[in-house]
């Protein structure tokens, strides 16, 4: 089954020089194990090819049922040297909500998971 | 020993709610106001304020706020601490004297005033000393752009807040103090935690990271069911109630909007955050993998069970140069075709700035409404109502960028078709003040604290 991951998770990114960081967490604690294990760093950087210049790091905080990205080359240079509107990586959070994700029906079905419209 | 002491955040940024700090000492007991003004690169355009007239450089709105909070820290005993001191911090201290002796208040203020942070006056010193102040991010010394620095400030964190509030003070006025410091250094006066206190030094880091961000953690920038956050108009700022042992709930004042829940807290603490296992700040780092949140009733997170370890023995400094020039212009394309229209004004714009034998380091080009932010992953905008051509130019020669924002406007008469949005006029020229994160070792940075009747 497809499931967005907008639908499934919400998430909160910012700034650090070139680098944009987001932030993703579970709608519910019994979800975060289905972010943990499909949001691979691989998954992440595929997601955001040609959009960014560097690498991407992947830190869990299963405590807030959450995952942290470090999006390096992210913001054109970042802070004031950035030309471009979203310099301040502000809204990475929902381009990487734009996710959609493929979740077995067994398993969409046990954890109660929206289906994508 | 005070119980739990209550810290509140009324200030998010420089720029931020001009009354938040007076609604945060009238809307319910607190022991503290904690104001941050100060983002990477606000050091820098306080440093230019210097240069024009030596007895600036400091966020003068925070002139502002004391002036509206001197009843409650003159009457209620409510302390105020706050890094507005920017570059100047003495003169930000008489700047807030000379306002409470406006309202006969001036004997019943002691400000310690924080200093030695500012770097600026040492860097060639330092540099023949051997601290190359490499770029955190680059690896390059600071002698590649040494003589375009503007400012150079320290991180520093909680000693010397501490010391000024142990001497008495009941406003503290830092220069660049890190932000969490702000919110941990009256936690740590009041609970006697010690400098190896790793825990309890971590949390109180913690609760300044929470609400160091203003609002962002009460309802503000909530994605979390944001429609059902209520009356932003009148947003609760936040504060902690800390008990001596670290934990600490965050919560606001009653009869205030926004929302504190569990959901805006995670989305708070996972905000600029880079490996949150080593949050480093000058006086511990901070795990943020062992956070517990727990609802504690009604707009209340109970937050717990922080871990701390020792620091570094380096301090991070933000170092700013000038670095070039840029302008950004835009026009906006209506439907029908409206990205398609955009696109052929993007290439016009390109070939005529090539014409014009104009160079720049950098041009980017956007189409807002059609993927500025989200880029491929926006998907097909062709049906888009409108588009909004934005397009920037960077570079090092003034005039190129000067002759560059002449270029927009003709497009209206001479380019494709249904276009506005031009009544803005031209854009403006910015000098590029870039931002140098450093390290350089604990040692060199010595703090200061004088008091101020």
């Amino acid at each position: 089954m497809k499931v967005r991951l907008v639908d499934i998770a919400h998430a909160r990114s910012g700034d650090k020089g070139d680098t944009a960081n987001v932030g993703v967490i579970a709608y519910r604690p019994e979800w975060y194990g289905l972010i943990r294990d499909t949001l691979t760093k691989q998954r992440v950087a595929d997601h955001f090819r040609g959009m960014i210049e560097g690498g991407v790091e992947r830190f869990e905080l299963p405590n807030l049922n959450a995952l942290n990205f470090l999006l390096h080359g992210a913001l054109d240079g970042g802070g004031t040297l950035s030309l471009k509107t979203d310099a301040q990586g502000k809204v990475y959070s929902t381009a990487l909500l734009r996710m959609v994700i493929d979740v077995p029906e067994a398993d969409a079905k046990r954890l109660q998971l929206p289906a994508a419209p | 020993m005070k119980q739990v002491v209550r810290v509140a955040a009324g200030q998010g940024f420089w720029g931020d709610d001009l009354d938040a700090p007076r609604r945060q000492v009238e809307g319910g007991p607190i022991d503290y106001l904690m104001l941050d003004y100060l983002a990477e690169v606000t050091m820098s355009i306080l440093q230019k304020q210097k240069e024009r007239d030596p007895s600036m450089g400091y966020a003068r709105d925070f002139v502002g706020a004391m002036e509206s909070v001197l009843p409650a820290v003159t009457g209620r005993g409510v302390k105020v601490i706050a890094n507005a001191g920017g570059v100047n911090p003495p003169a930000c201290a008489a700047a807030v004297k000379a306002v409470a002796e406006k309202h006969g208040a001036g004997g019943k203020l002691t400000i310690g005033v924080v200093t030695g942070d500012d770097l600026l006056d040492r860097l060639d010193d330092l540099i023949r000393a051997g601290h190359a102040l490499s770029n955190m991010d680059t690896g390059e010394p600071l002698s590649t752009v040494r003589d375009r620095v503007l400012s150079a400030n320290a991180y520093i964190g909680s000693v010397p807040i501490v010391d000024a509030l142990a001497k008495g003070a009941n406003v503290v006025i830092t220069g660049r103090s890190t932000d969490t410091a702000l919110t941990m250094a009256p936690l740590r006066h009041e609970f006697g935690w010690g400098a190896t206190s790793w825990d309890q030094l971590a949390a109180g880091i913690v609760a300044g990271h929470i609400i160091e961000c203003g609002a962002q953690c009460s309802g503000g920038n909530c994605l979390y069911d944001w429609r059902s956050i209520p009356d932003l108009a009148n947003v609760g700022y936040p504060l902690v109630e800390a008990k001596p042992d670290g934990t600490f709930v965050v919560t606001k004042h009653p009869n205030t909007g926004g929302r504190v829940s569990v959901p805006t807290v995670t989305e708070q603490l996972v905000y600029e955050m880079g490996d949150p296992h080593s949050y480093i700040t000058p006086d511990v780092i901070a795990d943020f993998t062992t956070i517990r949140l727990a609802p504690d009733g009604e707009n209340r997170v109970r937050v717990s069970a922080i871990k701390g370890k020792p620091p570094t023995d380096k301090l991070k400094v933000s170092i700013a140069y000038r670095s070039g020039f840029k302008a950004v212009g835009t026009l906006v394309y209506a439907w029908p075709d409206a990205l398609e229209k955009a696109q052929l004004a993007d290439r016009v714009l390109r070939e005529r700035l090539d014409r014009l034998g104009l160079h720049f380091d950098h041009v980017l080009t956007e189409f807002v409404g059609a993927g500025a932010t989200h880029g491929r992953l926006a998907g097909d905008q062709h049906e888009a109502p409108e588009v909004q051509l934005r397009f920037g130019v960077r570079g090092p020669d003034k005039a190129a960028v000067e002759r560059f924002t002449r270029e927009i406007a003709p497009l209206v008469l001479n380019g494709p078709p249904s276009v506005t949005g031009f009544a803005g006029g031209r854009p403006k020229v910015e000098e590029i003040v870039a931002y140098w994160p450093a390290l350089v070792d604990k040692s060199v940075v010595q703090t200061k604290v004088e008091m101020v009747q």
